[in-house]
């Protein structure tokens, strides 16, 4: 296969990639006036045909997402853009917004022009300060050259982003929760429906739109349908239902490796290639033991499994929740599960917002337990205990409002289900491997 | 006499006319007062509520509700630092990266050192997992960190 050429990527090694004047002399904005004289519409359209499938996690397609929207609604109509990107492991829309804003922001007015609003809020975790200043001054820019506010490039449509940044919560990263926390309260998910579309931010009918996904639109519109439709994945022609998985993807590859990297590639990758070719293997030597394929909340890839391909559907396939966010974790495997499965509870319920009791009291109990298991004094029957309580927390089966808990609960489904063995031998030899480090942050 | 000054006033007002409402400035609000007083105290609480037409009671959840803001009984140093814990840093020595820092400092996690300087906290994943571990010094993330690049770097604060 021909060695494939970034595009979402494609000029973030420039020195002033993050410029106006950089972006305009690549062919940025160079066509926005065209696409701002088209019918909302027909962008949506375009959007829609391309296939483009939400890259914030959950894969909706996009375009579709758009179409939910009521016709003829009086207005306003927001724009939400998540920039809350805060699952472990992942820092691809990082690279996007600081080395290259105007792409996002480009996405940004397509997208509103073609949901007919007039206002975007851009939901940026705090932590991303390096992000917030870029993106403040390549706002500024644009506001100044007339490619934001009023009568944008003389078309009549206006537009004003607001950043927005969030204080440290994971759920803001739900899009419901980040419609509460942008509204000025506690980020508790909301019940759905309403859907945002119908009734979201500041009860108007709103799209909440990731980061590379507003990129990918960007690029869509410049390079067409058919560019998109020729990377990627194929829909499976034995299942009616996959949609495919098209268009390049940003991988972020951190953990046991040599180089991790953020690197854009086809969809559909494996991890192996992702390991042995793009972040120089794993390090010091060693062998995986286990990956996650898509942000912890997805779950496990087990050392036999990493020939699965991270497209939509794959991950699923091998019993993972999904493709997540594509942030790919190394495990070595000097490494103990029982470790990297603790730090996944532990993660997970630090941040449940604790607005449903089975994910607040289940994510605080895993983790309970798996530190009797670290602590040395569990019983074989914890592991059934742990997949009973992981069984019984999330959408699935019906017991909460929002998808943190699924997330929750997979890694440990996963992880004792892959895994089991390990978890047994931990506990029949009573091992401990609680270090002095975690005992500070337990205090605490 | 008010905690707010007019200048912070001021700028909280700045903010109004971005949305809507006036609630959704809470979370703007807040980060203002905090950067500012490097706590958000009860008092600091109402003047907002009252800037913002809401409740006191309606800040102080919203507030709470993030670990981020801290209140007078715990007032942040000069500068806060964070010590990333989730998975990529933890399996690149993020967690004795803490620990190691903690102890040259005589601080733990949440607790500001003795001079008032930094606040040292852990953190969940900060984004930046190809540097792993790595620190947030205030709002910059700085990558690759070992124990002696953490220290030259508070130590240059």
């Amino acid at each position: 296969m021909a060695k494939f050429e970034p595009v979402l990527l494609a000029r973030i090694h420039k020195s002033d990639s993050a410029s106006l004047k950089s972006y305009q002399t690549d062919g940025g904005y160079s066509r926005l006036k065209e696409f701002l004289s088209m019918a909302p519409a027909d962008v949506t359209s375009i959007v829609k045909d391309s296939g483009l499938r939400g890259r914030g996690g959950a894969g909706f397609p996009t375009g579709l997402k758009w179409t939910f929207l009521p016709k003829d609604h009086p207005g306003p109509i927001y724009l939400a853009i998540n920039a809350d990107e805060s699952e472990p492991g992942t820092f691809n829309n990082r690279y996007l917004m600081e080395k290259d804003p105007h792409q996002l922001i480009e996405g940004i007015i397509l997208a509103c022009h073609s949901i007919r609003s007039n206002k975007a809020y851009l939901y940026l975790r705090y932590e991303y300060g390096t992000s917030y200043r870029v993106l403040d001054a390549a706002i500024k820019e644009c506001y100044a050259a007339g490619i934001l506010g009023q009568n944008i490039k003389g078309t009549g449509f206006n537009l004003d982003i607001v950043l927005h940044r969030g204080a440290g919560a994971y759920i803001c990263g739900e899009e419901t929760g980040l419609i509460e926390s942008l509204e000025g309260k506690r980020a508790w998910p909301r019940i759905k429906p309403p859907f945002p579309a119908i009734e979201g931010l500041f009860r108007k009918p709103t799209i909440v739109n990731n980061v590379e996904t507003l990129c990918c639109v960007t690029q869509i519109l410049y390079r067409g349908i058919e560019w998109f439709k020729s990377i990627g994945v194929q829909p499976d022609p034995g299942n009616p239902r996959d949609p495919g998985s098209y268009g390049p993807k940003l991988y972020c590859v951190s953990g046991h490796v040599n180089k991790p990297c953020c690197v854009e590639l086809p969809l559909g990758v494996t991890a192996r290639e992702l390991i042995e070719e793009h972040a120089g293997g794993v390090w010091k030597g060693r062998k995986a033991k286990a990956v996650v394929p898509g942000g912890i909340s997805m779950g496990f890839l087990s050392d036999k499994e990493l020939d699965t391909k991270l497209d939509f559907a794959g991950p699923g396939k091998v019993g993972c929740l999904g493709l997540g966010t594509a942030a790919v974790v190394v495990i070595d495997d000097h490494t103990s599960m029982v470790d990297v499965l603790y730090n996944c509870c532990r993660f997970m319920s630090h941040e449940s917002c604790g607005q449903c009791t089975p994910c607040r009291e289940g994510t605080a109990w895993m983790t309970k337990i798996l530190e009797r298991i670290r602590s040395g004094s569990s019983r074989l029957e914890d592991l059934d205990l742990l997949m009973e309580v992981a069984g019984s927390m999330g959408i699935m089966p019906g017991t909460t409002i929002c998808g943190l808990s699924d997330g929750a609960a997979w890694p440990v489904k996963n992880a004792i289900s892959k895994f089991r063995g390990e978890f047994e031998d931990y506990i029949r030899g009573q091992r401990t491997t609680v270090t002095s480090a975690q005992k500070l942050m337990a205090v605490h | 006499m008010s905690v707010l000054s007019e200048e912070l006033r001021e700028k909280i007002r700045a903010e109004f006319p971005k949305y809507p409402n006036k609630r959704a400035v809470t979370l703007p609000a807040l980060h203002l007062v905090h950067d500012t007083l490097r706590a958000v105290s009860r008092e600091a609480i109402v003047e907002i509520a009252e800037l913002l037409e809401l409740h006191p009671s309606e800040v102080h959840d919203t507030m709470t509700f993030y670990n981020f803001f801290k209140d007078e009984h715990h007032p942040l140093g000069k500068h806060r630092v964070w010590f990333c814990r989730s998975i990529s840093c933890m399996l690149r020595g993020g967690e004795e990266l803490l620990e190691k820092v903690c102890h040259k400092y005589g601080v733990h996690p949440g607790q500001t050192s003795p001079d008032g300087k930094i606040t040292v906290e852990f953190a969940e994943c900060l984004g930046a997992c190809e540097g792993a571990p790595c620190i947030l010094v205030d709002d910059v993330c700085h990558m690759d960190i070992t124990p002696e690049s953490a220290a030259a770097l508070i130590d240059k604060l």
